[in-house]
């Protein structure tokens, strides 16, 4: 008995200990929040404050009509540099997206102007985009931007998941259980938000050395919303991260929803084979007396 | 796989089939009638999660190798294709890639569980054996998938590991240049990872049938560390084993869901979502999380080859435990002492860890000699040593013995009851 009593009590500090940690961590994590709220501009680059977003956590979905507004800020702003080469016109309708009706998608496409070919006679030539294309980039190759711009703009296709940043001990513990998966939107964010000297466009508060080649791509009042949201920079910035989640990580409403239901099914599956083997393990079969042959 | 020839066919068909593959009677006496030691604790259900895990990592492996090309130019792609126009591919991709890191939880759990119970002890030690080739296996397998998303981190992972190997005086660089396939990682190399990262697992389910054979042969250890005497200390795997392993694995498949389904990119590397670039060097080459212990140790030797050795001898020092530690007391219930190291290699391990996942510099690789010199202490010395000075606790006469005494409570809670009526020496 002493080795069980011993054991669960060694089990009971670890998890006792976890918990400690994870609400110390929890208090670090506010308090770190409002410090990098309060701004100071220390020479080490502060840690992206953590937003709010509709498609986190256990029932997160992504709101399509922040996802429109974010696609419009990604056409009229980010499009002149980077590509989306992963997203077809068609995407923009698929379901858990910014749900634009398919004749939209097909007017939209309609607007660019694709590369196709080669013709019967051999030669590229150029025809209004079809909802199966792909978004075209304004470069017609990498040196052609770095030429144009100086360096080269990352696609941005799964930008949202190819960013994070280091959430240290003893955060990264409790990630998963508060299921914080924004690292990336949070990231990109933070860095729209991050122009704060005015005399130097490429100074960036979140970025590592805060030296970005990319100059303030944003400014208020930049993308003309229709549907009455502040056309500030906050806005673009929160809209078009939400788009960019979107593009990396476009089956995340079907992902929770399925992954509810299974979690469901699981639990009780669980439970019921827990009342089963309580039942088989007391059959009398199962227990051992003194006075047994 | 022995057991009591207890099967009889039923019908005229199962008569005719039996008499020529006695097929169904091998089945039924290993995992219907097979006698387990009643008092098995809930540390022995991850032998059977580990079995399902394979299992599955091999049925979402074969349909997404169905759709993906292990070309360098459009594997990265393809991956995306999966995640974004195959039915359901994301699904299958997200449980095959949190599936692995589910596979080492459950694979260090097992091996854990052996090491507090010291089920590698005469007469299992070519059991013990046996899964230390599973393990290796795995290891080289999960390293193989790692790299065909060929995002950066696969990429530049697959850089770092290869090019140990040119730390071998006179034949390393040929060696290396052997496996890639050429002068760096590139498409060679991809395409006979892919090839390899196929064909592994199912070596590894060959080997785990290996490992159930032998496991068979003396049947399991149990918690008391003793062997079973009499059919008073056994119950029939089924129902009594086969329902509490079923829970035991319905727990753990919660466990996973929740990171497939809500954090499944938790485990893995942003950069990897980077498209491979041999220009450009990631800031952090960090492994996944199952080899951080073993990458702490490499980088703690401030000398290639010597690094490179350490590693290799900290994996392969498991498969001497059965020579290395000198108790003739498998369970370390009877083990006061042992205990205490137990749970200290552990710390170590896990501390291993996560030094492993932070940069090499100023106190991690401080504290990661220190580590690394433990882990070697805890197999060269501590253990050989234990066995000679620590005095174990009296065991129980039998499982049976063991189980008693444990008023009321459920049979499989544990065992060292013994020590109720006579504590210690």
């Amino acid at each position: 008995m002493r080795h069980g009593k011993g054991f669960r009590r060694m089990i009971g500090w670890v998890f006792g200990a976890v918990l400690v940690a994870a609400l110390a961590a929890n208090n670090a994590k506010l308090f770190a929040a409002e410090e990098a709220g309060a701004g100071g501009k220390t020479h080490e680059q502060p840690k992206p404050p953590r937003q709010e977003w509709t498609f986190n956590g256990f029932f997160g979905q992504y709101d399509p009509a922040q996802l429109q507004r974010g696609f419009q800020v990604y056409r009229e702003v980010c499009s002149n540099c980077h590509s989306l080469k992963l997203i077809a016109f068609r995407n923009l309708a698929d379901p858990g997206g910014p749900g634009f009706s398919e004749a939209q998608v097909k007017a939209l496409a309609a607007q660019y102007q694709i590369k196709d070919g080669p013709n019967d006679a051999g030669e590229m030539f150029e025809r209004p985009g079809r909802p199966s294309d792909y978004f075209p980039w304004n470069f017609p190759n990498a040196q052609a931007a770095i030429a144009a711009l100086g360096a080269l703009p990352p696609d941005m296709s799964l930008l949202a998941k190819a960013r994070s940043y280091e959430r240290g001990f003893p955060l990264f513990l409790i990630d998963p259980i508060i299921q914080y998966q924004e690292q990336g939107p949070d990231y990109i964010n933070a860095i729209l938000n991050g122009y704060t000297n005015d005399k130097d466009p490429n100074w960036n508060e979140y970025m590592p050395g805060h030296k970005i080649a990319m100059p303030k791509p944003l400014s208020d009042g930049a993308v003309d919303y229709a549907d009455g949201s502040p056309k500030t920079v906050q806005q673009y910035a929160k809209d078009v991260s939400a788009f960019l989640m979107w593009a990396a990580e476009p089956k995340l409403d079907e992902r929770k929803r399925i992954g509810f239901n299974v979690l469901i099914f699981l639990a009780v599956y669980a439970l019921l084979l827990f009342a089963a083997k309580k039942k088989i393990w007391h059959r009398p079969e199962a227990q051992v007396s003194h006075d047994a042959p | 796989m022995s057991g009591e020839p207890t099967y009889v066919p039923k019908s005229r068909l199962a008569r005719w089939f039996e008499s020529r593959l006695p097929i169904i009677g091998l089945v039924h006496s290993s995992f219907v009638t097979f006698p387990n030691p009643r008092n098995l604790n809930y540390w022995w259900t991850f032998g059977g999660i580990l079995s399902f895990m394979l299992a599955a990592q091999i049925v979402t492996g074969v349909v997404l190798a169905m759709h993906y090309t292990p070309q360098s130019s459009l594997a990265f792609v393809s991956i995306e294709h999966i995640m974004r126009d195959v039915n359901y591919g994301w699904l299958l991709r997200y449980m095959h890639a949190n599936g692995a890191s589910m596979f080492f939880l459950a694979l260090y759990i097992h091996m854990f569980r052996g090491m507090y119970y010291g089920s590698y002890k005469d007469p299992r030690e070519v059991l013990w054996l046996l899964g230390v080739v599973i393990y290796l296996l795995a290891i080289a397998t999960a390293f193989m998938g790692y790299v065909l998303p060929w995002g950066q981190m696969s990429f530049w992972g697959a850089t770092v590991i290869t090019s140990l190997f040119s730390a071998i005086p006179l034949v390393g660089n040929s060696i290396t240049t052997w496996l890639w396939g050429g002068y760096a990682v590139d498409n060679a190399t991809l395409n006979r990872f892919y090839s390899l990262h196929y064909l592994l697992p199912f070596m590894i389910a060959g080997v785990v049938v290996l490992h159930i054979w032998a496991l068979h042969v003396h049947g399991s250890n149990n918690p008391a560390g003793i062997e079973k005497k009499t059919a008073k200390d056994t119950l029939p795997f089924h129902p009594y084993f086969t329902v509490k392993d079923g829970f035991a694995l319905v727990c753990f498949l919660v466990f996973y869901g929740w990171f497939v389904f809500y954090v499944p990119n938790y485990l893995g590397d942003a950069d990897n979502y980077i498209e491979a670039n041999p220009l450009q060097t990631p800031v952090h080459i960090v492994p996944e999380w199952y080899y951080l212990p073993f990458y702490a140790i490499l980088r703690s030797i401030p000398n290639k080859l010597g690094g490179t050795a350490a590693m290799f001898t900290a994996v392969l020092v498991i498969a001497f435990l059965p020579w290395l530690d000198t108790s003739r007391v498998r369970s370390a219930a009877f083990r006061p002492l042992y205990k205490i190291f137990f749970w200290l290699f552990v710390i170590c391990a896990v501390l291993l860890g996560y030094m492993g996942s932070q940069p090499p510099e100023g106190g991690y690789v401080i504290a990661a000699r220190f580590l690394t010199v433990y882990y070697f202490l805890h197999f060269f010395v501590i253990l050989p040593l234990l066995g000679k000075y620590e005095k174990p606790k009296l065991l129980p006469a039998s499982i049976c013995d063991a189980v008693l005494g444990q008023s009321g409570d459920a049979p499989e809670a544990g065992a060292a009851s013994i020590q109720a009526r006579e504590p210690g020496q």
